[in-house]
């Protein structure tokens, strides 16, 4: 049995999600190769060549595969698929949108979201928001999971695979890119941070949002998250939605301000380590999950929490 | 032109999941079920395409039991003209439902595929990605944007993980709605009515001859860790205290 692993990379860096999603797929197979897509990501295929117990690396490069568009993915994949026994991706937004179109391709069912290989065949998953855990075996001779990279350690470095170049078949393009618009920021990605400052409805504008976390998030070296109010009131960008149906983080430390915690936002954070919240009403629900409540206004107690940090 | 917008009846998000004794799945008996809120959110953008004359028909179509009818009801009183009921007891998985809507799609001809990213029960975020690969269109999903350029084409803003990102896709596509695609709307009164008396049409799944046999097996559905319960600090210069000394993480 043979794995396939999707890379994940902004073509100059290799997320940590890459070799987080090594680690699932050498729990299936000792035979691990990456696949790298993009321009320009020799430095990244180099990067995935370190992962430890990789076996090679694949890169194919081209205008569409800079963009990740889904019909490009999958002309790629799909062929080369008839040397592998799955295909394993993070459920970034970009696996989320390949994944799904390849298996279709292959007639082959998708796993998605998976938190745990149990064996060859079996995986668990969550689903209802996290608030179930689904055990399911597959005995699809060719299975296609996307991976929930917090849920896996990243495989060590000190490996040193080959990279292979291979060919990007054209495409009918009946997608184009367009433009992207990217949230530039200093601060850590916010899948890949020790330390999450996220803010909620209570902070009540985009200037007061920025105000109160950005000191916090610069004191503490964090990245800013937000829950679904916050994103659809515009006081933070879209990319900073943590929960079920944005990003799930499992930082050190995950500090909730003006958060009540819904399920769905809880979805996405209560695997952190240690969670705080400040909530001005002492019987919201993110104080059951919280391993630290300190029930006060944001107003002073963000203030009153920098001064304490020195 | 034609927009199809599958709808699917799922457990209210409002209620609080409870997994079975005997691990074989959640407990429905009882339960509140609603229209998936995404859907919700795509039978929204459909509909005011077609206020707008961008689209003249709008279909709802639901993949379920006999009550996935109330499902499709809800999308006529939003503002969809017809709905069709592919009726299965079954829970079919992901790439079941994307064959069967592929065969929809190919009965009823329409230029667009309008429809969740993500049904909030199984949270597999698949359907609409497997139905473009299926209908080999093209597919920009987690829509927060779409303008048609008549029937040629769509421009879709996308939410991505580092931003947004904005794709053109050639008509036909499949189009999958996110969060801040639109608010919405309630139904009013007279539309509720209205809507009793728009045609739902009702064939059974296994009318369409197609393979539906799950491919995946469900070993067990278990309860997720529980956090131990936390406690109250008195201030903030406490809490800072205990993130230093007792948990460790500054
Ligand atoms: C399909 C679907 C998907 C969803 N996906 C997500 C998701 O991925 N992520 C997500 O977060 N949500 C998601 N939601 C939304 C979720 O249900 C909640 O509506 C949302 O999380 C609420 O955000 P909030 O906690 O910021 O706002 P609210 O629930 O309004 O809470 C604000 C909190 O701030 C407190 N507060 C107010 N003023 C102050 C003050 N001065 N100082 C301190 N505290 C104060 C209040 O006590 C309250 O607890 C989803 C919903 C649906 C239907
Ligand atoms: N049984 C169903 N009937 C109609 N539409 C469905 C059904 N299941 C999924 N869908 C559609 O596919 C989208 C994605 O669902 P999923 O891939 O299951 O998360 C949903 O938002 C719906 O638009």
């Amino acid at each position: 049995m043979a794995v396939l692993v999707l890379a994940d990379h902004d073509n100059a860096h290799l997320r940590d999600t890459t070799a987080k999603t090594v680690t699932a797929a050498l729990a299936l197979s000792p035979d691990v190769d990456v696949l790298v897509l993009g321009q320009g990501a020799q430095a990244v295929a180099g990067a995935a060549a370190k992962i430890a117990g990789v076996r090679k690396v694949l890169l194919a490069e081209s205008a569409e595969l800079k963009a990740m568009l889904a019909e490009a993915v999958t002309t790629v994949v799909v062929p080369l698929m008839a040397g592998y026994d799955a295909l394993l991706t993070p459920a970034t937004s970009v696996g989320k949108n390949v994944a799904p179109r390849i298996a279709a391709k292959l007639d082959t069912s998708q796993l998605s979201d998976v938190i745990e290989v149990i064996d060859g065949s079996t995986f668990v998953r969550p689903i209802y928001a996290g608030n179930a855990l689904e055990t399911v075996s597959s005995s699809e001779p060719k299975k296609v999971i996307t991976v929930r990279p917090t849920a896996f350690k990243p495989a060590a470095e000190g490996g040193s695979a080959g990279v292979e170049t291979i060919a990007a078949p054209a495409v009918q393009a009946h997608a184009r890119f367009v433009s992207e618009t990217v949230t530039a920021s200093d601060r850590p990605e916010l899948g890949a941070a020790r330390i999450v400052v996220s803010g909620g409805r209570a902070l009540g504008s985009a200037e007061e949002f920025k105000a109160v976390l950005e000191p916090l998030a610069d004191r503490l070296g964090a990245a800013i998250g937000a829950s679904r109010a916050a994103v659809d009131a515009g006081y933070a960008p879209n990319d900073y939605q943590v929960g079920q149906t944005g990003k799930v983080v499992a930082p050190d430390l995950y500090i909730a301000v003006g958060i009540s915690g819904a399920i769905q936002h809880l979805a996405g954070m209560k695997d952190s380590k240690v969670i705080v919240a400040i909530n001005k009403d002492a019987d919201a629900p993110i104080f059951q999950i919280a391993d630290y409540g300190l029930v006060a206004d944001y107003k002073t107690a963000v203030p009153e929490l920098m001064a304490a940090l020195g | 032109m034609k927009v199809l917008v599958p709808v699917k009846r799922v457990i209210d998000f409002n209620v609080k999941v409870r997994v079975k004794a005997d691990q074989t799945g959640v407990d429905l008996a009882n339960v509140k079920m609603s229209m998936n809120p995404f859907d919700e959110i795509a039978v929204e953008e459909a509909v005011r395409l077609r206020e707008q004359g961008a689209l003249t028909e709008v279909v709802a179509v639901s993949i379920g039991p006999a009550q996935a009818q109330d499902t499709i009801r809800t999308a006529l009183a939003m503002g969809a003209d017809r709905g069709l009921l592919i009726q299965t007891d079954q829970d079919l998985e992901p790439l079941a439902v994307a064959k069967l809507l592929k065969a929809v799609v190919e009965a009823e001809g329409p230029k667009l595929v309008l429809m969740g990213k993500q049904a909030i029960d199984g949270d597999n975020n698949a359907v609409g990605q497997m139905l473009a690969a299926l209908l080999d269109w093209p597919q920009a999903t987690f829509a927060s944007k779409v303008e048609l350029d008549g029937e040629k084409s769509a421009k879709v803003v996308r939410e991505v993980d580092g931003g947004l990102q904005t794709l053109e896709v050639d008509l036909p596509a499949v189009i999958t709605a996110d969060l801040r695609l639109n608010e919405p709307r309630y139904a009013s009164l007279p539309n509720i009515m209205k809507a009793k008396k728009k045609p739902i049409d009702v064939k059974p799944a296994a009318d369409y001859g197609l393979d539906l046999a799950p491919r995946l097996k469900v070993v067990k559905v278990s309860e997720p860790p529980k956090r131990g319960g936390g406690i109250k600090v008195e201030s903030a210069a406490d809490l800072v205290m205990k993130l230093k000394n007792e948990a460790g993480v500054l």
